[in-house]
């Protein structure tokens, strides 16, 4: 069989091998560069469409490939998806030759090294989501960190040094602690093996589960980045140049929530459940907190930055739910974020690269002199808003409908959110497209050139497919959800047993349970 | 041209929607429904939500009135958007407005029509700010999005209980299940309904969720009329119609409705008395009138309700234009105290919206007086306690004569109160006016259809009877002279309403003399809208920015990153002070291996001889 | 038969006395000798037990120290010609760059 996970995950990373070999000292050298990434990205973006045509709605792993790697630790080189990690796999191969285009205007220094980062970057999230064996997770896990390290000091802002160090030792206090748990959970387990479908499949000590979850939700949840960890997120998002807070916001947040769903659910289930009720309220904490810091922000960036703590809340929210509703939700969210957090940040960069400021107040009347992009931000803060028929609507109601089922006050402090999300984005647009037109620099801004055209409506094309017919992404991700929560749902019932009053509240004793 | 365009459109959606109205009149009352499925929506799980339309006399009935009254608008906007530079986005707001309009009426199930729901939400925000260089235009857009936002968190906690309770979101089953589901469960009924209830009343600007509805006369004139007026605030009465089945199991609810309607009734009645833009007085009519309809659902007369939303399309959407006529004609004056005498220079305009004025106060045989006369009619009759609401309705009446011909007399008759030289006071082009005359004639002729003193005269009840069950209008004609009476007391009231108003604008008369310390308090407690938007900022905004402010300064920044820092900064002065250990001479160093080697062979040592 | 003993007393005098050397002398070449010195204190050492215990490792493993230490003798030498080359002095109290 041909190795196509693997084609897919390594073309990046022969493209970015492959651009050590160009010289980036004049316009043509790095217009070559900037095409050869673009095309290696969009090669592996070819290869996921592949797989996705073939892909069957089924919950079994896909595409599975095993090689032998370190045999005696029990190493192997093995990958596969499935319908939890594919739709994010689709989102990362999607989002990386647009970022990539979009950073050709962007960047101008040190070209090489910039796109040799990023397409190294992509192969690393990539290689996260289709691995299927701790110790390969592991390194790619760490592979994600470097590049992207570099990526917001080297090209950042201002303050780019403390951000990117700030967001290196965060997330390494993750994956330190997500390190020691996986090798104690090798060596108690004594399984002789780093298969994560072995460990999948057999069941852990509870007591060993406190504690190994533990470890795992702190590294997931700092990667998330859920509530007292995420302080990283507002510094990171807002010093990285835009290529770098769109894939830190569309998929470096999701390996978080991905970890979660992929690992440290199925892994310790009954942990989970023990842990669910601390988890929703920091979910909750997140969803609200956000939304209040986003409000007091000036900075359009680091609005958007905090508007992603609160749709990730929404997202962790749905995972601790234990409701297949819930559960698909939370996926589909998890691809909903990517696109349209990564739209707000395109667009806000677009802004700074024509007026070199974040600032919300040194914008206004927008429209006037760039009526196409103010059309294409509006769609994007509505889409991020949850308006019903674009994308970020189908996730968010299926989140809360799922988890109202089981979770009655919880979802009402959830839905809290969904309101306030109007009151923090409204005044974005109004203070950036809207008004009359305040400064003589924004007289003269020129509207959208082709490259952000083309950046642009892939994009808001995908806004509106998602939001209208999520049919086929649905299909993805149903049957693996299913499965993820048969495996739990024993331990649900438990959990319902206890809360059986707070039910009564909305389903009457003759109402029929309907299966979800 | 994009005006023609647009308007084409909605002339074809019109004859569209009127071949399936005569379609209906055609069959018998069981076939009158149409529905389409189109696409699969969200197929999750045992959930199934299609994307699909249905077709009923009720959503007939507001197609018709979208779709009418929105071509008769459009054409109007022609005209005046002319000068606007931004006219195809003004006519592809209106477009987009009416096809989720129409998507909210014929959706077959809840989600959908929630989509339609927001949809006009954005449209609406949208053509609230659609002069966007005005900051109140933006901050009215903003306004209104915000608080139907809030509104939508009751409508979205009432779409998770039917999913939870129902399993489903399509109309048809739930209204087939309900009954069987709640016959035992009152609370959990009332609750959904409450919820839903909120949800409507936040789009259709019931009383503690009313403040978007003034300020959205921001927008241009023909948007109040058909989004503020005629079309979207009026979903919330089309939701509450819809879910009848569900309401009708909730008694307390409807209760609870019945009062909040005739609260803000006389709230927004009260509030229009004294103020002195032309489209501010509209606007809270159009609140007012909203009660009225929201009356009428709560105590049961779905069919009355939705006969008074058609009138009202009618008669509001003329007024609304006809405003924007009068400002037009006053090139942008909005202010009543300084216009007056007009009616000479716009003949044409005065007329037709004298007839308006007749309407909307209820005056025989314009359309008004019967639908408002059915609401109170059925308020009457219905439960005794319900007597106190048949109360505020016929003063709703009063103040609502009251209101509206103070409205024309200030502007129409009167002294000129602006200078002549300056404003060029112009009668409207003939493509505005056309609308005028349309909707003119429906506001004379629209209660026709429902006129229940003679028998067999409530067609439109008729009409619907095959989904809203026969409630009051139809056994009305039990005890004719009851109603002949309530009638001339309405009308009578109406009337004095009219006299009463002329007496205080035409002959300065004053009811209320302003220099009592009462009168005063009163008059301005009236003219600042009872304060509402300012206990608004007190109690949530300014708090939520406090705490918001607060929590950045304080807590984000002073604790947790602080103490993240903080971290950074205890490893780094660790890191400061044990340098000094290496100081880079290689003695040293081997100082230190020796000392760690000697250390080392004492601890073997010592390990083995406590071994052996 | 001379015994173990004074072999290894021997070979820790000359390790202690490489060792000594190492700490307070100045100079680079006279601080390699006395890491040649102690080298050989601990090869006596390993040929002295080998000899004892009738085994041939130690002195296999004699010819691999010896081998080592003629390698790190030239690296050692070079490191220093280039000290000298770049500041005119083998005295090792001037050098103290090893650090952070």
């Amino acid at each position: 069989m041909f190795p196509i996970v693997s084609w897919m995950v390594f073309s990046p990373l022969i493209g970015a091998f492959l651009i050590l070999f160009f010289g980036d000292k004049n316009e043509k050298q790095c217009k070559r560069i900037v095409l050869i990434a673009i095309i290696s990205s969009l090669i592996s973006f070819l290869f996921s469409l592949v797989i996705f045509m073939n892909f069957q709605s089924s919950p079994k792993m896909q595409f599975v490939e095993n090689l032998k790697w370190i045999e005696s630790l029990g190493v192997s080189y093995r990958v596969g998806l499935d319908g939890i990690s594919f739709p994010l796999i689709l989102l990362t191969t999607f989002l990386t030759p647009i970022v990539l285009l979009f950073s050709w205007d962007d960047i101008k220094k040190r070209i090489r090294l910039y796109y040799f980062s990023m397409l190294l970057l992509e192969t690393a999230m990539l290689g996260v989501f289709v691995s299927l064996d701790f110790f390969l997770f592991y390194v790619f896990w760490e592979a994600m960190l470097i590049p992207m390290y570099f990526i917001i000091g080297i090209w950042g802002g201002k303050k780019r040094i403390y951000s990117a160090m700030k967001f290196f030792l965060y997330t390494m206090t993750g994956s330190v602690l997500m390190l020691i748990a996986i090798l104690w959970l090798y060596f108690a387990t004594g399984f002789g093996t780093f298969n994560i479908l072995v460990f999948l499949n057999s069941p852990v000590d509870p007591l060993l589960q406190t504690w190994l979850f533990a470890a795992f939700a702190i590294a997931f949840a700092i990667k998330v980045p859920m509530f007292p960890f995420h302080t990283w997120l507002p510094d990171a998002h807002v010093e990285a140049p835009t290529a770098g807070s769109v894939i830190l916001a569309g998929v470096l947040l999701k390996m978080g929530t991905y970890g979660f769903i992929r690992l440290a659910i199925p892994l310790f289930p009954e942990a989970a459940v023990e842990f669910s009720p601390l988890l929703i309220f920091l979910s909750l904490v997140g969803i609200i907190y956000g939304a209040l810091m986003a409000m007091v922000q000036k900075d359009a960036k680091k609005l958007v930055a905090y508007s992603s703590i609160s749709h990730l809340g929404f997202v962790m929210f749905g995972l601790f739910s234990f409701n297949l509703l819930a559960l698909g939700g939370s996926v589909l969210q998890m691809v909903n974020h990517g696109i349209c957090s990564g739209l707000l940040f395109l667009t806000v960069g677009m802004l700074y690269r024509r007026r070199h400021t974040r600032f919300m107040d040194d914008f206004g009347g927008i429209a006037k002199v760039m009526p196409a992009f103010s059309v294409f931000f509006v769609i994007a803060v509505f889409s991020s808003i949850g308006l019903p028929g674009l994308n970020g609507f189908v996730g968010e109601f299926a989140i809360l409908s799922g988890s109202f089922q089981s979770h009655f006050f919880p979802t009402l402090i959830a839905t809290i959110g969904v309101v306030l999300s109007a009151v923090y984005m409204l005044p974005m647009v109004q203070k950036v497209i809207f008004g009359k037109i305040k400064f003589e620099a924004n007289r003269v801004l020129s509207d959208l050139n082709l490259r952000e055209w083309f950046v642009l409506v892939p994009m808001i094309f995908l806004v509106f497919l998602l939001g209208i017919y999520p049919k086929p992404i649905l299909k993805i991700i149903e049957p693996s959800t299913k499965s993820l929560l048969l495996k739990i749902k024993g331990r649900k019932l438990l959990v319902k047993k206890r809360n059986i009053k707070k039910l009564r509240l909305v389903i009457s004793e003759i109402a029929p349970r309907r299966g979800y | 041209m994009s005006g023609w365009i647009a308007s084409l459109a909605m002339l074809l959606s019109f004859l569209v929607s009127l071949s399936i109205f005569f379609s209906f009149l055609l069959h018998s009352p069981q076939d009158r429904i149409l529905s389409i499925f189109l696409f699969d929506w969200i197929p999750f799980g045992s959930l199934k939500i299609n994307v699909g339309f249905m077709i009923d006399p009720v959503s007939s009935i507001m197609t018709l009135i979208v779709t009418g009254v929105g071509f008769m608008i459009h054409l109007y906007s022609i005209a005046y958007m002319r000068e606007d530079i931004s006219i195809v986005r003004y006519f592809v707001y209106l477009n987009l407005f009416s096809f989720s309009m129409l998507l909210l009426v014929l959706a077959d199930n809840f989600l959908l029509m929630f989509v339609g729901w927001e949809a006009v939400g954005l449209c609406s925000y949208l053509l609230i700010g659609f002069w966007y260089e005005k900051p109140s235009a933006i901050e009215a857009g903003k306004k209104a999005f915000i608080v139907n936002r809030v509104g939508d968190f009751c409508f979205l906690i009432a779409l998770f209980q039917i999913l939870t309770i129902f399993g489903t979101f399509d109309f048809s089953d739930i209204s087939r299940s309900a009954s069987e589901l709640f016959m035992k469960d009152s609370f959990n009924v009332n609750l959904l309904c409450l919820f839903l209830f909120f949800g409507a009343a936040g789009k259709s600007a019931q009383f503690p969720l009313h403040v978007w509805l003034p300020d959205a006369m921001e927008g241009p004139s023909p948007v109040s009329a058909l989004i503020h007026a005629a079309t979207m605030v009026t979903a919330g009465i089309y939701l509450l119609v819809r879910n009848h089945v569900l309401f009708s199991l909730a008694p307390s609810t409807l209760m609870f409705i019945a009062l909040v309607g005739s609260f803000t009734l006389l709230f927004a009645a009260s509030i229009a008395l004294v103020q002195n833009d032309i489209k501010k007085v509209l606007a809270y009519s159009t609140l007012s009138q909203l009660g009225y309809m929201f009356l009428a659902c709560g105590i049961g007369a779905y069919a009355t309700a939705m006969f008074h939303l058609m009138t009202h399309a009618f008669f509001k959407a003329l007024l609304f234009l006809g405003a924007g006529s009068v400002i037009h004609a006053m090139n942008g004056e909005q202010d009543i105290r300084k216009m007056g005498g007009i009616r000479s220079y716009i003949p044409k305009t005065s007329f037709t919206f004298i007839i308006g004025s007749l309407a909307i106060s209820g005056i025989f045989p314009l359309a008004g007086f019967f639908s408002k006369d059915a609401i109170l009619f059925s308020a009457f009759k219905s439960h005794s306690l319900a007597i106190l609401f048949w109360f505020a309705g016929l003063f709703g009446v009063l103040m609502t004569s009251y209101y509206t011909f103070r409205l024309v007399l200030k502007v129409f008759y009167g002294d000129k109160n602006f200078k002549e030289n300056e404003t060029h006071v112009h009668e409207s082009p003939p493509i505005m006016i056309f609308p005028l005359f349309v909707l003119a004639f429906f506001s004379i002729v629209g209660g026709w259809v429902s006129i229940p003193m003679i028998s067999g005269g409530d067609v439109f009840g008729k009409f619907l009877s095959s989904v809203l069950n026969p409630t009051v209008s139809v056994d009305s004609h039990h005890n004719l002279t009851l109603e002949l009476v309530l009638m001339f007391l309405s009308l009578g009231i109406a009337l004095l309403g009219i006299f009463l108003a002329y007496q205080t604008c035409c002959k300065k008369r004053q009811f209320f003399s302003d220099s009592s310390v009462v009168g005063m308090r009163l008059f301005s407690l009236l003219e600042n809208k009872y304060y509402i938007d300012e206990i608004y900022s007190l109690i949530l905004v300014r708090p939520l920015r406090f705490i918001a402010n607060l929590f950045f300064k304080l807590f984000e920044q002073n604790i947790i990153d602080a103490s993240v820092n903080g971290t950074g900064r205890l490893v780094k002065s660790l890191g400061a002070n044990l340098r000094s250990l290496q100081d880079g001479y290689v003695k040293t160093y081997a100082v230190s291996i020796l000392f760690g080697a000697v250390c080392i062979i004492f601890l073997l040592v010592f390990n083995f001889s406590s071994r052996f | 038969m001379v015994p173990l003993e004074n072999y290894l007393f021997l070979s820790s005098i000359l390790f202690v006395l490489g060792l000594i050397g190492v700490i307070v002398r100045r100079s680079v070449i006279v601080v390699i000798l006395c890491i040649e010195l102690m080298m050989n204190g601990a090869n006596l050492a390993f040929v002295s037990y080998g000899h004892f215990l009738n085994s041939m490792d130690g002195q296999l493993i004699v010819f691999f120290v010896m081998a080592v230490a003629a390698a790190e003798a030239a690296i050692g030498l070079a490191i220093v010609v280039m000290i000298y080359r770049n500041r005119e002095s083998t005295d090792l109290d001037e050098v103290n760059l090893l650090k952070f």
